[in-house]
Parts: C-alpha cells; structure tokens; sequence
C-alpha cells in the first residue's frame, strides 16, 4: 500500500506493506534509525516512538495505522536549529544514557510523560515499559527531574 | 580534569539518536544471515536435508565443509567449532549458515532445513556429569572435568578440629543473562583478499585472533571495527568470535558480498553465554566468641559443553571465595565440568559474584549459630593492613572494611520498628567483599597490552587503543586522563574508534582493567609526550605541539604495561598477587516483603566502595548503580530456566528484569584512598558493585523472615519452602 503519515514534521510517503511493522518502515524507508529493536515483543520499549504525542512501541505497530498520523522520532524532537531537547540535554548531562540503545526510547517516553502528568503517577511507572541494563534507573530519573525542572513543565508542543 | 564530570564524548550522539549501531550501518548487497541450530543436545550428525518450500539456488548455505581454515572458535583450548561437522554437543550448536537478501526469506528458509542427528544421552547437571564421567562417559578428558584449582593454606582441618563451632552450609547460585538491550550483531565482508568485520563487541583483538585461522588468512589481511556498543556486560566479551566468525564464512562463500548477522532477542538468550551456575558448600571453624579459625570451600561450577574462558571464570572465583575476612588455615578446592548446555561465559564479575554469595551468606549462618549479630561478626574478621589471603598475597595498605560498612550503615539510618504501614515484613542486611582488579594473576603480563598516543598536526592529540566503550564511558575517561596530564580540554583529545588496522591491541575490553590498566599505560604516553613537546598550559602544549609536529619531530608515543614493583603471581604454585590492586565495598540495604505473597523488594540501598581516585564521579557512580541494579535483579527476578540445557524462558516476557517500576535511587558513596600504580590513582570498578547484591539482600530476607536462603534468586515460592522446612525443623525440635 501506499502509506502517507508526517514524520518529524515532514511529509512522507512510502510503498509498504500494510501489516510491516512501523518499525521497520522508520528504520529502512525513512532511514530513521534513531529508533532501536531491542525485543520485537513490545517488552523493552527501546523502539518507542510517539504517534500524535502518544508513545507506542513501533515493533507492535503495522504500518497502516501511521496512516495519516504524526510521528515523532528521536530525530525530530530538537529543534530545528539542532538545539536539543531539554529532555535529551538532561539525558547528556546527568549521565542517564550509558550504552545509549535504550537511550531513544527512554527519552520519547519520558517526553511524553512530562506532557501529560497525568498518564502515569511518577517517572518510575511511566518508564516502566522502557527496560535500561546500564543505568539501573537511578540517573534516569535524575534527568526527568533536572528536565521538568528546566522546562518548569511547560514543555507542551515544544518537542516538535 | 580528574575528578570531574563533564559530559560523556558520545553523549551527544546517543541522546539524538545519531550513534550508529551495527545494525544501523548501511552496505550495498547486503545480504542477511541466519544460523540453523541443533534441536538435540547430544548426538551424531548423520545428514542435513534442504526441504523445498524456498529457491534454494538463490541462497548462500555454508556447512562444516566449507570451512576454508580451522574450524574452531580460538579462545583458551579451541575446542569449540564454529560449526557441528559431526559431533553434536548441546541444544543450539550451530550447525548451518545461510544468507540471502530477503531477510523474511532465509528466516523461512531456515525453518527448511532439518538436522538428522543420532541422539546420544546429554548430561545437564553437575551431579549427573560426575556420575556420567564415572561410568566412562565423559565427553572432556576423562572425568568432564574442564578445570580444578586448589588453594592450601595453613591447616584447615587442624583449625576446624579445634574451633568451639563448625557451620557447614551449601550455596547455589544460578546462571544468569547478560541482557544487553542491543542484541549480538556483526556485518562482515570476506574473501581471500581479507576479512573486515564491523560488529557489536568488546574485544576487537580477540575477534581479531579468531578470524585468521578460520579464514587462513595472515593477520594483517584480518579487520575489526568496533561500531557502537549497546551493552556488552560480558556478553560481548567472547561470543561475537562465533557470530563474526559465521557472517565472515557466509561472505566468504556469497564471494564477498557483505553479509550481516543481527540476532532476534529470542535466539540471543537461547544460543549465547550466560553467567556460570555454581555451587559452594563452605565449612568454617569460629571460636565462641566469632573469630574465625579455619575455612574449608569447595567450588562446582557447570561449564557448558566447551572449555570456552570457563577455567579463567573459575580462577577469579577462586580468589575472591574467602571473602574479606582474615583466616590463615584455608583450603580451596574448586572445579569445573561440562553439561550439555551451550557454553557458559563471561558476565560481570567473571565467577566472583557465585563465590563472594556463598561465603556472605555462610557468614549469616554462622552468625545464627553463634548468637553474634551478622554485622558484627563480619567487624571481628575484616581483612586489616599486613593480613594474607589464601593464596599468600599480603596487603600492604588497610581495606577500610570499618568505615566502609560505618557509612553504609549510617546512611541506611536506624531501621523502623516493626512492620512497614501495610504490614510488610522489613529486614535489613549487609555485604562485605573486595574485587581483583585487572586480569588474573599474570594475565596481565602475559597480555603485555600496548595503548598510544598520536600528535596531530594542530597539536591536538589522538588515543589508540582496542579498548572499547560499551556504555561504561571508557572514550570519556581516556580521554579525560590524557587531557589532564598535557593541561588539554576535553576536546584536544579525540578517541580513535577500535579498529585493529590503526590501533594497538590494548587487551581486551574485561575485568575492570581499562581504566586502571589502559588508562595507566595512557598517562604514560602522555608524560612521554609532554616530555618530547615541553610542558606548558593549554595553549602553550598546542603551540608547543604544533611546532614539534612541523618540525618532523616524533608524533607516535607508545607504552607496553609492566606490573607495578613488586607484583609476582607464579602459575605453578597458584600462588602470589592474583591482582595488583584490589577494590573494597560495602553494600547495605533495606528489603520489605510483601507477607502474603513473600515477593521481596528493595526499599533502599547503599553502596559504600573505595576505588581509588574517582576519575569521573558521575560515570563511577552510573557504574556502581547499573551494577548494584544487576545485582538486585540476580538476586531477586532473574531466574534462567533450563529445559533440555537449554533456557527454556529465552524472551524478555518471562525472563524479569528490574523495571524503573520498581527501582529505588541507589546511593552511592565513594572513599577516595589514590592508588600509587593507577592513573590519576585509580583502581578497577565495574565488575565490584555486581558482587555485593545478592548477598546482602539475603541477609535482609533472613532479617525479616529469620531463616537463611541458600539459593538464588529468592523467588516467592522459595522463601515459602524455606519457611516451611525451618517450621518443620522447630516442630521436629
């Protein structure tokens, strides 16, 4: 099928199959390969991704229902000057990506927590979907900390 | 520069998704490769049928046969082969490669292809190797045994004999998975011109030593790259020798073509290494009062169907099984033996952590036997300056064993009264222990590893070396550590990427040696550098160097490790100084347990070590804290069923691992005491906070629920059978 859907702000059309895995269409079509397999069971969340704002794990996702949708990568959530994120700058700086496999995942995720507070009662249950081997979460949640600190919450549509 | 904590170098490139993993490099060709795996843990390959259902002319299909060069994995025997040709030794041995463009192809195409093996009977247990061995069934030697040490110290037996109490206990500790998020993977491109292979891995040079005999090519033709690394632990330390070893005989035999190999998760946890199980049964003699008289250990630990690195597993074990207390009658024995099981390998802490278990958790025995408080007993017997451990290594400076567990403790705080407000049973517990840092006894001489610095002709400098960041920050630190010695900023030292055309073999990237070992041998370029250039500040070094360079003057400096002074190990006797430096920690820590279904959480934990001068105190401390996670989910979660030899639970489903649901921040506390012979007086640290764990969370199981559990991890079900047999013990009393 042909599958149109806004990536990062750009329109974007590619020829897939309707039940391919999101995933793979952001990895090998549009070459966004910020976004990782880590399981391809839903388990550890290290290719999470936001479709309008929302984060889902792209290798449970088909690719039709991006149909349409606004997608959000690690690519695209600086700005576009190439300032970072203050999510991914507090990631930087607090030491909370390691090996960094995890590390787009976790940032996408933890982004759209700090958007809408309400969808989990803390950091630790909002990640809980994003597994980390490194860091045992303890700079993780430092980093959500010094980002909501920063932003002083009013990161609403800032990450676009 | 040393003791701060500026932003990683790759910080930048992991938070905006622009580090580029193994999986994420482009080739053009590519074809994609897939491993056929044996079914069967023991038997004889008698034929291999290609069913129809794919066009199998268009595939790549590489056997046994069309091994160019020798086809066994190089590591301490060779003994393993990259593929079964006749002997099947445990359930998924590789057996058959294929590649194909198509990824969704060859993964049909595999399913195609059918093993027929005449199936032998498997041994998958300790007990059952022995008895196989006994028989005249051993498949390694004559007696399955892979590997035996023994420590002999003073009179064990004398001191047992005459101590007013003797604990005996047995401790069983299982296997374990490495659980990087990034799974093993590797692109290779071969031909008889030469090898290069880009991959997902911590010891270039070892992949280095594996590929020239398999392919028999000389050396200089063989390629190693190191791309990103999203996680190693161990894992990667000598499992990608077999993945790069099978995508570089799949090109080989595609002419060239560049093959890449990325496992799924699933085949990742069944086919590659795992932490050793082990068990220990610890007999020790105490005066009535709780001083330690006399210690006698055994050690078993399962190997898996090939030698692999289990002896040098087994070795670190070994030294790390008295634990940081003073005893001088000691006798060690301990012993490897195969099963039919894939080959058990490295994993942080390298067989101390199964050791260092046993020997805590005797201590909460002994300390019930005794009627003396654990953390009390554990005071009356610390390791002080001037005392020897079993194998004859005097310490010549004072662990710091008091004021380690003095901080923990304090930090803890005083312990609640009663039960947590929803009636949660709540126990405290600690650890002590030290870790060997570097490679084991004269491993590291024996390494002889080279790291160099290079002059740039804007006078910035370049570090080479094979040592490998895999998220511990070792391009930071190098780079932190020259910059430091030259009066530099970060930025005027870059990190060449492993690649063993242009860099040096530094050894290989395990055993919290890099930072102490290579980033030793490092600083020494420097000091050499800066001698050749002139010292200066920032920009007096720059000027200085970018004259020295204009003026042909030497731009290469190069270092080879020599053991600090005084440092022997004689491998005859297993005696000596197993390691030149030794790191000390204490962990404590708070469980709460759930009382109706015995689930048993962590509330809080402190980790207190000394290891030396802290380089870069965030980067320690994400080392510490990712480490003591580890440790928590061995302890707690992380239970590696085997079926058939094989994990039975290989999917990130059912094998639990430590959620940020459930993590508490894990503090930290350093003491500083610079070690004379490290750069910047750095030891080693990223195996130490994996050994201290488990055992302490066991103390505080026994805290909160007044029995011992022998075995982890301390699942529900087990602190329930504990319970019982303890009240059918009081009841039998």
């Amino acid at each position: 099928m042909r599958l149109e859907f806004e990536v990062n702000g750009v329109a974007t059309s590619v020829e897939t199959h309707p039940a391919q895995r999101l995933l793979d269409v952001l990895r090998e079509e549009c070459r966004l390969t910020g976004t990782k397999e880590g399981c391809g069971e839903g388990e550890c969340g290290a290719c999470t991704v936001l479709i309008d704002d929302l984060p889902v794990m792209s290798c449970l996702v088909p690719a039709c229902q991006a149909a349409g949708r606004r997608l959000t990568t690690i690519e695209g959530l600086g700005a576009p000057d190439g300032a970072l994120h203050p999510m991914q700058a507090a990631f930087a700086r607090e030491g909370a990506a390691q090996c960094g496999i995890c590390t787009p995942g976790m940032i996408l995720a933890a982004v759209a927590w700090a958007r809408d507070r309400g969808s989990a009662a803390d950091a630790g249950e909002a990640l809980a979907g994003n597994l980390c081997r490194c860091t045992g979460y303890t700079r993780i949640f430092a980093a959500v900390a010094a980002a909501l600190d920063a932003s002083g919450n009013a990161d609403r549509g800032a990450a676009r | 520069m040393i003791g701060t904590s500026p932003t990683r170098t790759d910080g930048m490139a992991k938070v905006t998704g622009r580090a580029l993993y193994v999986d994420d490099l482009r080739f053009e060709g590519l074809l994609h490769g897939k491993t056929v795996r044996s079914t069967v843990a023991r038997g004889r390959l008698r034929g291999i049928t290609y069913r129809p259902g794919v066009p199998w002319s268009e595939f790549v299909v590489v056997t046994a046969q069309d091994v160019p060069g020798v086809n066994t994995v190089t590591l301490i025997e060779s003994d393993q082969p990259y593929l079964a040709e006749r002997e099947i030794r445990h359930v998924a041995e590789p057996v058959v490669l294929l590649a194909h463009p198509d990824n969704g192809l060859v993964e049909k195409a595999a399913r195609l292809v059918e093993l027929d093996v005449e199936e032998l009977a498997p041994v998958f247990t300790l007990d059952q190797s022995r008895a196989a061995a006994a028989r005249g069934e051993a498949q390694y030697g004559d007696d399955n045994v892979f590997k035996r040490f023994r420590i002999a110290r003073g009179d064990a037996a004398a001191a047992l004999a005459r101590a007013d109490v003797v604990v005996e206990g047995t401790y069983e500790t299982g296997a374990q998975e490495q659980l990087y998020i990034e799974p093993q993977g590797v692109v290779a491109i071969a031909s008889p011109e030469g090898v290069t292979v880009w991959g997902s891995l911590q010891c270039p040079y070892y992949v280095h030593k594996a590929l020239a005999p398999l392919l028999g090519l000389p050396p200089e033709k063989v390629r190693v790259i190191q791309a990103v690394t999203g996680g190693g632990f161990g894992g990667k330390e000598e499992y990608p020798n077999v993945i790069a070893g099978h995508a570089a005989l799949l090109s080989w035999k595609a002419g060239g073509r560049p093959v890449k190999l990325v496992y799924d998760r699933l085949e990742d946890m069944w086919a590659t290494t795992k932490r050793h199980p082990a068990r220990t049964t610890i007999r020790s003699g105490f005066t009535r009062d709780g001083r330690l008289l006399g210690l006698h250990i055994e050690i078993e630990m399962d190997g898996g169907a090939y030698v692999t690195l289990t002896p040098v597993v087994l070795s670190r074990g070994t030294l790390h099984a008295g634990g940081a207390y003073r005893c001088d009658d000691v006798t060690i024995e301990s012993r490897a033996l195969l099963t039919n099981s894939p080959p058990y390998g490295a994993f942080r802490g390298f067989g101390a952590p199964q050791t260092i278990f046993a020997i805590e958790t005797h201590l909460e025995q002994a300390a019930r036997r005794l009627g003396i408080d654990p953390v009390l007993l554990r005071r009356k017997n610390f390791l002080r300056a001037g005392d020897v451990l079993p194998f004859g290594q005097r310490l010549t400076e004072d662990p710091g064993l008091e004021r380690l567990l003095d901080d923990a403790l304090a930090a803890l705080g005083p312990k609640p009264a009663g039960p947590s407000g929803e009636g949660a049973r709540i126990g405290r517990g600690v650890s002590t222990f030290f870790h060997g840092s570097g490679f084991t006894g004269s491993g590291e001489v024996k390494l002889a590893s080279v790291a160099a610095l290079e002059l740039l002709e804007d006078g910035r400098v370049r570090v080479l070396a094979a040592s490998t960041d895999i998220g511990q920050g070792t391009t930071t630190v190098f780079a932190q550590i020259v910059a430091d010695r030259l009066g530099l900023a970060l930025e005027d030292v870059e990190v060449a990427q492993p690649d063993t055309h242009f860099v040096p073999d530094s050894g290989p990237t395990v055993a919290s040696r890099t930072a102490m070992v290579v980033g030793g041998l490092l600083a020494g370029c420097a000091a050499d550098l800066e001698s050749a250039v002139g010292a200066g500040d920032r920009r007096g070094f720059r000027q200085a160097a970018r004259a020295h360079h204009a003026a042909g003057g030497k731009t290469r400096f190069e270092r080879r490790y020599e053991p600090p002074p005084g440092v022997r190990w004689d491998d005859d006797t297993y005696t000596g100084d197993a390691y030149a430096a030794y790191a000390w920690s204490a962990h404590a820590v708070e469980v709460a347990i759930d009382p109706l279904t015995l689930q048993a959480e962590v509330r809080d934990f402190v980790a207190a070590q000394e290891v030396g001068r802290v380089l870069h105190p965030t980067l320690a401390a994400g080392q510490i804290e990712g480490g003591v996670a580890q440790g928590i989910g061995w302890a707690l979660y992380e239970d590696v069923v085997l079926e058939n030899g094989v994990m039975k639970n290989h999917q990130l489903t059912n094998y639990i691992l430590p959620t940020a649901a459930e993590a508490i921040p894990i503090r930290v506390l350093f003491h500083e005491q610079p070690y004379a012979h490290g750069p910047g007086g750095a030891k080693g640290i990223g195996e130490l906070p994996m050994d201290g764990p488990a055992p302490a969370i066991g103390a505080a199981i026994a805290d909160a629920l007044g029995v011992v559990v022998t075995r982890i991890p301390f699942l529900p079900e087990r602190l329930l059978a504990s319970l019982d047999a303890a009240e059918r013990a009081d009841a039998a009393r």
